[in-house]
């Protein structure tokens, strides 16, 4: 807990002259449950783009683990220890479950250069596969078709997948969201429980305020790009401004909000 | 228990294979050679297809470097069969990696309109460069010599040739269908679906695509190095942009998601031409009609809609 494994300085980025996401600084702790809220359009998805390295940042530096990596591409930044979720579900539709999972193990453990062995008796993989999809409570769909499982279930395949590149560092993106209330409750067990084994440091961004108050140990508050306050759930709760921002308001407010924010 | 049989047909399928020479006729011993070499082009070009999602409308200039490859081989250097076919091999890998260097950078259209760009390259070079290739009409002219490996073979006659055909053809789909298996084959089949998912699995995509690419185009080229002696030219409409849409048709012809689908769509298309263009000159209008409604209707192609009625029925 002393040395963060992420540092973010000065993190910005622009679209034209607008900055969606202006100079944020922000350590993440490890073996912590960060959580990132906001109202759409405050800049949450485009923070975990560059992160990921799905986007550049227009400045800034972001440094995992004492190690520069701003501005690498995605299989780097995945190589070094970082591993993300999806808002919308990003899996093999046509592959079974198993197989989703199996794909992302070979490529993590420098299978997937193999030319000459036969994937279908890997039988390392296979089990490790079949380990985190019982972690994920998923393993019973094992031989489905990735694209006709439940969406919840995909939002929990999703997650097996990239927990399955061992990472230093989670961020999931909404994992509840558009789930039941019921796929809520069950994914919010499931991701407090692994944040619990101490084996994961998880960013998560989520819309439902029980979900991060339930999960996170610390909080950052965006607002229209910029970082509005970071500290515990209590201290977020009671602090003026981001009650006056973002938990004040009612849903209604929210949709202006991500009209003109966006 | 399904699985078994599909390789005991393909068992029976290659032993009909083996006897073709002596039960048809002098021509249909030509008719199953291209059948056999379009066919391993075809499967060639559906693991970037089929498999990998990149559509190139310029895999035939890795099939006509092949053919050019075996005939200056063949015309300057007189080394044996064998040999000359793993260098035309070679100058396709080669040729491969160049274009798919540049190839692999884009996605989708952009893709597929680079590979017919590099393509035209292709076509325009063997066309134009007369002191090496003899420009429109081609290299002709050269004899076989000798297979190579000790084995004494008269490659001149059509049912021999038919038989080196055959293997080199049945051990080139072995191996592609071994890599199609791999743990390679699995990543590219996950780069078709979602390449996104796997440059952030922390897989460097355009990596893999150039690796597919490169693989696809060697074996093109091998097809081509057994297209020249077949023909006994290599001439320019071996890398025309039209040859490129052949793989392309085939493989949808037979299915792109089962591996022998385009030798299905091989099967089907020289036979038909064959046949349909000996009693009319309308062979274009009728592949066009069967192409539509295969697009229409049968989505999985010959082949992959066969199999996989057969694995509802009997499940």
């Amino acid at each position: 807990m002393i040395n963060p494994i992420l540092t973010i300085s000065n993190l910005t980025k622009r679209f034209g002259g607008n900055a969606a996401v202006s100079s944020i600084n922000l350590d993440v702790m490890r073996k912590e449950t960060m959580a990132i809220i906001g109202p759409n359009g405050a800049g949450k998805t485009t923070f975990y783009n560059m992160v990921s390295g799905r986007m550049q940042p227009s400045e800034g530096n972001i440094t995992l683990d004492g190690k520069d990596i701003t501005g690498l591409p995605p299989h780097k930044i995945s190589r070094l220890g970082i591993s993300r979720s999806f808002q919308i579900n990003n899996i093999f539709p046509e592959m079974t479950v198993q197989e989703n999972v199996e794909v992302v193990l070979s490529a993590f453990h420098g299978h997937s250069r193999k030319l000459f062995n036969i994937a279908s008796r890997n039988t390392g993989i296979q089990q490790e596969a079949v380990e985190l999809l019982k972690r994920l409570g998923v393993d019973s769909l094992k031989d489905q078709r990735a694209e006709v499982i439940s969406y919840g279930d995909k939002r929990l395949l999703e997650i097996a997948m990239v927990l399955a590149t061992r990472p230093k560092l989670v961020l999931l993106d909404e994992p509840t969201a558009g789930m039941t209330p019921e796929e809520t409750r069950r994914t919010t067990r499931l991701i407090k429980s692994l944040a619990d084994s101490g084996d994961y440091t998880f960013l998560i961004t989520e819309h439902d305020m029980d979900v991060v108050f339930d999960l996170a140990d610390r909080i950052l508050v965006m607002h229209r790009g910029e970082k509005l306050f970071a500290g515990t759930p209590a201290e977020v709760k009671s602090h003026p401004e981001v009650r006056r921002a973002y938990l004040g308001e009612d849903e209604d407010e929210d949709e202006v909000t991500e009209e003109t924010g966006a | 228990m399904k699985i078994k049989i599909l390789w005991a047909l393909l068992t029976l399928v290659i032993a009909g294979l083996i006897a073709v020479p002596w039960i048809v006729s002098y021509f249909y011993i030509f008719i199953f050679t291209e059948i056999l070499i379009l066919g391993l082009f075809a499967v060639s070009f559906n693991l970037i297809f089929g498999y990998t999602g990149m559509l190139s409308f310029g895999h035939a200039a890795f099939f006509g470097i092949g053919s050019y490859a075996m005939a200056l081989m063949l015309i300057h250097l007189e080394w044996p069969f064998v040999v000359s076919l793993l260098v035309s091999m070679g100058a396709s890998a080669l040729l491969a990696l160049i274009i798919g260097f540049f190839c692999v950078r884009l996605n989708e259209v952009y893709f597929a309109m680079l590979t017919l760009a590099f393509g035209m390259m292709v076509f325009a070079i063997a066309y134009q460069w007369r002191s090496v290739t003899n420009g429109s009409d081609g290299l002709a002219g050269f004899s076989l010599g000798s297979f190579g490996l000790g084995l004494d073979l008269t490659l001149a006659n059509p049912a021999v040739y038919y038989h080196v055909v055959l293997a080199i053809v049945v051990i080139a789909s072995a191996v592609l269908y071994l890599i199609c298996r791999s743990s390679f084959g699995m990543i590219l089949r996950a780069i078709r679906q979602n390449h996104e998912r796997v440059s952030f699995a922390g897989l460097n995509v355009r990596t893999y695509r150039l690796v597919a690419f490169v693989i696809a185009g060697s074996f093109a080229g091998l097809a081509g190095g057994l297209m020249a002696p077949f023909l006994r030219v290599a001439s320019p409409e071996l890398l025309h942009w039209s040859m490129s849409a052949e793989p392309i048709l085939m493989a949808i012809l037979g299915g792109t998601g089962y591996f022998l689908g385009p030798f299905v769509g091989s099967a089907v298309f020289v036979l038909l031409e064959t046949w349909i263009t000996s009693f009319t000159e309308s062979w274009m209008l009728v592949l066009g009609i069967i192409l539509a409604l295969m697009v229409i209707f049968f989505r999985k192609g010959l082949l992959g809609t066969v199999l996989d009625w057969w694995m509802e029925i009997k499940k």
